[in-house]
């Protein structure tokens, strides 16, 4: 993983996934650990996203490394009609790391190719967020004991979460079975069925999980925008049976964790939150650990 | 020897002639092998009857021979193509076309939110399924597929 870029999340092997996930358990017991010893790592945020920008800048902070960049395109010279390549050109050679976001697919990928300092993918649109989806998988082990075998439900806007897919693709390493449950109009787009089928994993589809939710390992909601469907009416008829209750959850597994990259909107009812099978607050306070492990293996640190 | 009298009625010496090309991508061809830009005799017939086809084109340039990565480029747009290398009035060779793993410019990405729809950058594909032609952008990974491929 030295001096390599993070664009997508298949730009890792299941072992590499793996090895990001023992460091982020290290980093987890012992989060000060000052490594990077002054390196320098640019923030660039095309489009903000505070939570995942202060996550990156804890991350940096706890190592030990310096930090410059901005927090969104006003405040960058890509207001004033400078391109991509212009900028990244000019700010690795002043860093040692680049972590962008970007609101074009596959700025990334693009950023990687004229950049001589590796970049970190912190979202490009609506194509890949690799560092969520290694907290997820991070989460998932954690709660799970293992990443192996499990059951994992995917829940609301199946098609254009991005999320989901990145998490699709990977836990498709792991031998998962996938159950989807979203609107018609939001179903699991066939690319990605395709690709289970290849490797030979079964996967179910659903219009709404109150009658299986008791076979998940791992429920992974995700937001059910309006603006997504085509008929407003359908909107209105549909949304409720993606909005996850208290008292839906009694006779799920023991195990059982629910997981939702965040800001949630109204799908999970603000009653689950005291449930112990709750556990998208913790997730998000993991990515600090899983960022300073990717970061720390790309300089070449640990 | 059918071929080769056919062939004769706009005889070229030495040279390449590219058969079964859709009528409707006729110039699509010329532009993707650069056609408009050379000094050759290039001599063209459209809406040609074709059983396999509807209507065809036919391109015959003189004393120009392709190499298999350039001609292998036309497969977007003329997959069935058939090429015959003419010396001395002579079929020397029959080429077909051969879609590429990879495709590099030629064509657009149909995801405006991509970044090479914004920014000017060189395209970038996989092909993902050879058959239906439909690609993978390197830079967003949408799919473009026959329908809505656009030629640069
Ligand atoms: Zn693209």
């Amino acid at each position: 993983m030295k001096n390599r870029s993070l664009v997508s999340i298949n730009d890792y092997s299941k072992e590499e996934y793996l090895k990001i996930l023992d460091l982020a358990e290290e980093f987890e017991k012992n989060p000060r650990q000052e490594i990077m010893n002054g390196h320098v790592v640019a923030t660039l945020f095309f489009e903000p996203s505070t939570r995942t920008r202060l996550s990156f800048e804890s991350a940096v902070n706890r190592l030990g490394g310096r930090i410059l960049g901005f927090a969104d395109s006003n405040s960058s010279s890509a207001t004033k009609g400078e391109t991509l390549r212009d900028t990244i050109k000019m700010v690795c050679s002043y860093a040692d790391l680049i972590v962008m976001r970007h609101p074009l697919e596959g700025s990334a990928r693009f950023a990687s190719e004229v950049s001589t300092v590796p970049v970190i993918n912190a979202g490009d649109g609506a194509n890949q967020h690799p560092t969520q989806t290694l907290l997820d998988l991070y989460s998932i082990r954690k709660t799970q004991g293992t990443l192996e075998n499990l059951n994992i439900f995917m829940v609301g806007d199946l098609k254009y979460g991005r999320t989901v897919h990145s998490l699709l693709m990977a836990m498709s390493q792991f031998n998962a079975t996938f159950y989807f449950i979203s609107p018609d109009e939001l179903k699991m787009p066939d690319e990605y069925k395709r690709y289970l089928k290849s490797m030979g994993l079964k996967f179910y589809e659903f219009k709404d999980f109150t009658d299986i939710i008791n076979q998940a390992d791992i429920i992974y909601m995700t937001r059910v925008q309006k603006e997504r469907f085509s008929d407003p009416i359908e909107y209105e008829r549909t949304k409720n049976a993606y909005i996850l209750r208290h008292h839906m959850l009694k006779d799920s597994r023991t195990n059982m964790k629910i997981l939702h990259p965040l800001p949630r909107v109204n799908e999970i009812h603000l009653d689950v939150d005291s449930s112990e099978k709750a556990y998208y607050f913790t997730q998000a306070l993991n990515g600090v650990f899983v960022r300073q492990a990717i970061i720390s293996s790309i300089l070449g640190l640990k | 020897m059918k071929d080769i009298k056919h062939l004769v009625v706009s005889a070229i010496k030495d040279g390449t002639v590219i058969d079964h090309i859709p009528a409707k991508d006729l110039f699509k061809v010329i532009s993707i092998l650069g056609l408009d830009h050379i000094e050759n005799q290039v001599t063209f017939g459209s809406n040609l009857d074709s059983k396999k086809l509807g209507k065809k084109a036919i391109i015959k340039i003189s004393g120009l021979f392709f190499r298999n990565e350039d001609i292998n480029k036309i497969a977007l747009v003329a997959p069935e193509a058939k090429l015959n290398i003419i010396k001395d009035y002579n079929v020397i060779e029959k080429k077909v076309v051969e879609v590429p793993d990879s495709i590099t410019g030629i064509a657009k990405c149909v995801n405006p939110k991509c970044i090479t729809n914004n920014e000017e950058i060189v395209t970038k594909f996989s092909v993902v399924d050879k058959k239906k032609v439909i690609l993978k952008c390197y830079y967003c990974e949408k799919i473009t597929d026959q329908d809505n491929m656009r030629i640069i």
